[in-house]
């Protein structure tokens, strides 16, 4: 959702005002979604990068978001018309208390909800999310182990007496890794949208867009309509084929 | 042979190059692309990695493409598909372009003569990353000081990336270079789609990745079109 503060100066806005407006297109862009039946939405909303803008930037781009996951949770609201069950990814040990609280609270509200999933990444990077499932893996591992040493089952395996190299160097498999990832509730995705012309993926998702399209509208975030949206899913489904088998074959 | 500010190219005394022959047929446009490559900032390119789709690899494409990397004064090359065809013909590109040498794990991105070329295939991304994991698990079983009760972070990005390291060099004697290399400053796709047909996660938090499309219809007008809008990003890193 790249582009607000520089549509902010684009149209001589107040300061903020650009997050703001960013804030309704988002909603927009969601309701295309779930109209055209897209299941999974994953929204980057606040990079761990981010914590280095400035403290006043920062602590208003937090007031937002208390302010619009208050709103998440009204009755009327996107997430209910359309049965969006909410998550928060990325290391919510970082917000501040009044956020990740709030946070929560979205995620057990709407836990219910089966319709859709909308993953928020906040505090979020793809290295941070690739090196906290390697580390949960690693703890996991290190119980699995205790539990059966404790059993007398575990053959010394604390004291690496007891295996060959080989099983030693696949005690953790990839996909104990991915069942920790942040974004593990949601299916890898079709498509990747960032706005504003610019070609990185700034740490957004890195380990789930191996067979993934990556679309680069020109147009700032707050600037984004049905027209991109139209445009991505068009070409999406040029490629869908491709796309399907590179995912196939990984 | 030289060129005034509105691009074009004007006969007199202070021309060294005659205009005769084919230099003269050329496409006014093309002088002004030209022109522009002059100005290309191409040290701004530190590390160039090339995606391949691995049914399109054919070398003598591939050559081709390398050898006019060289002619730009590209420095530092990967290579990539993900099914690893292109390393699989490694010894043969690296005798048939005689421009580069093979990327080494510890080198530092230095100025040389020739190009440094590194290979790397799917096998380097989630795969290593999940060797580097038993590597960090086996360091902690043998300390046996694993313990996060406090909820404190045992582990940090930079030994993430200590233990990718490893894992390339536990490699390095099968002469499969992991994927632990620098992080592309740029990465093309040559291939059906925008898609990093994924490229080792880690190392492209901030990489301008461009579609080239097929690598069989490649142009070097493309090619040098591509360096140059990168040339022109400016990045804010988050802030």
């Amino acid at each position: 959702m790249d582009g607000n503060r520089r549509f902010t100066k684009k149209c001589k806005l107040m300061e903020g005002a650009g997050h703001k407006i960013g804030f309704s297109a988002l909603m927009s862009m969601l309701k295309y979604c779930y109209e055209f039946g897209v299941r999974y939405v994953t929204v980057y909303a606040f990079s761990i990068e981010n914590f280095k803008r400035s403290p006043e930037e920062v602590q208003s781009l937090m007031d937002l978001m208390l302010e619009k996951i208050e709103e998440i949770l009204k009755e009327q609201s996107i997430v209910n018309r359309y049965g969006v069950r909410v998550i928060f990814s990325g290391n919510l040990k970082l917000l501040s208390e009044p956020v990740r609280l709030a946070a929560e609270r979205a995620m057990l509200a709407t836990a219910k909800n089966s319709k859709a999933v909308l993953s928020i990444c906040v505090a979020y990077t793809s290295t941070n999310e690739i090196m906290h499932a390697v580390q949960e893996s690693c703890e996991e591992k290190w119980d699995e182990i205790t539990l059966l040493n404790s059993s007398g089952a575990g053959y010394g395996l604390i004291s690496l007496g007891g295996y060959e190299q080989d099983v030693m160097d696949h005690l953790i498999k990839l996909t104990d890794i991915e069942k920790h990832m942040y974004m593990a509730a949601a299916p890898d995705p079709d498509i990747i949208v960032r706005t504003s012309g610019e070609t990185r993926l700034s740490n957004f998702l890195l380990w789930q867009s191996a067979n993934c399209y990556l679309y680069s509208p020109s147009v700032l975030w707050p600037e984004i309509g049905f027209r991109q949206f139209l445009w991505a899913i068009l070409n999406f489904q040029r490629i869908h084929f491709y796309l399907d088998k590179q995912r196939k074959q990984s | 042979m030289e060129f005034f500010q509105d691009g074009k190219v004007r006969e007199g005394s202070s021309l060294s190059l005659s205009l005769s022959g084919p230099l003269a047929m050329m496409p006014y446009f093309l002088w002004v692309a030209i022109w522009r490559y002059k100005s290309l900032h191409i040290s701004k390119l530190q590390y160039l990695a090339i995606v391949i789709e691995s049914e399109d690899c054919r070398t003598s494409n591939v050559i081709e493409l390398l050898q006019w990397l060289a002619d730009l004064g590209v420095k530092h090359v990967c290579l990539y598909d993900k099914e690893g065809i292109l390393k699989k013909s490694k010894d043969f590109i690296l005798e048939k372009f005689d421009g580069a040498t093979l990327f080494q794990e510890n080198d530092v991105l230095l100025d040389q003569p020739l190009m440094t070329l590194e290979f790397a295939s799917f096998s380097d991304g989630k795969e290593a990353v999940a060797k580097a994991a038993n590597v960090l698990f086996m360091k902690y079983l043998k300390s046996g000081s694993i313990s996060s009760y406090q909820g404190e972070q045992i582990f940090t990005e930079s030994q993430m990336g200590e233990a990718l390291k490893t894992v390339g060099l536990c490699y390095l004697s099968d002469l499969l270079v992991g994927g632990n290399g620098p992080e592309p400053d740029l990465l093309l796709v040559y291939g059906p789609a925008r898609c990093h047909l994924g490229f080792p996660a880690w190392r492209i938090r901030y990489t301008e990745i461009q579609h080239m499309g097929p690598l069989k219809s490649m142009k070097y007008g493309s090619l040098i079109k591509a360096i140059y809008k990168f040339t022109m990003v400016q990045q804010n890193y988050g802030k």
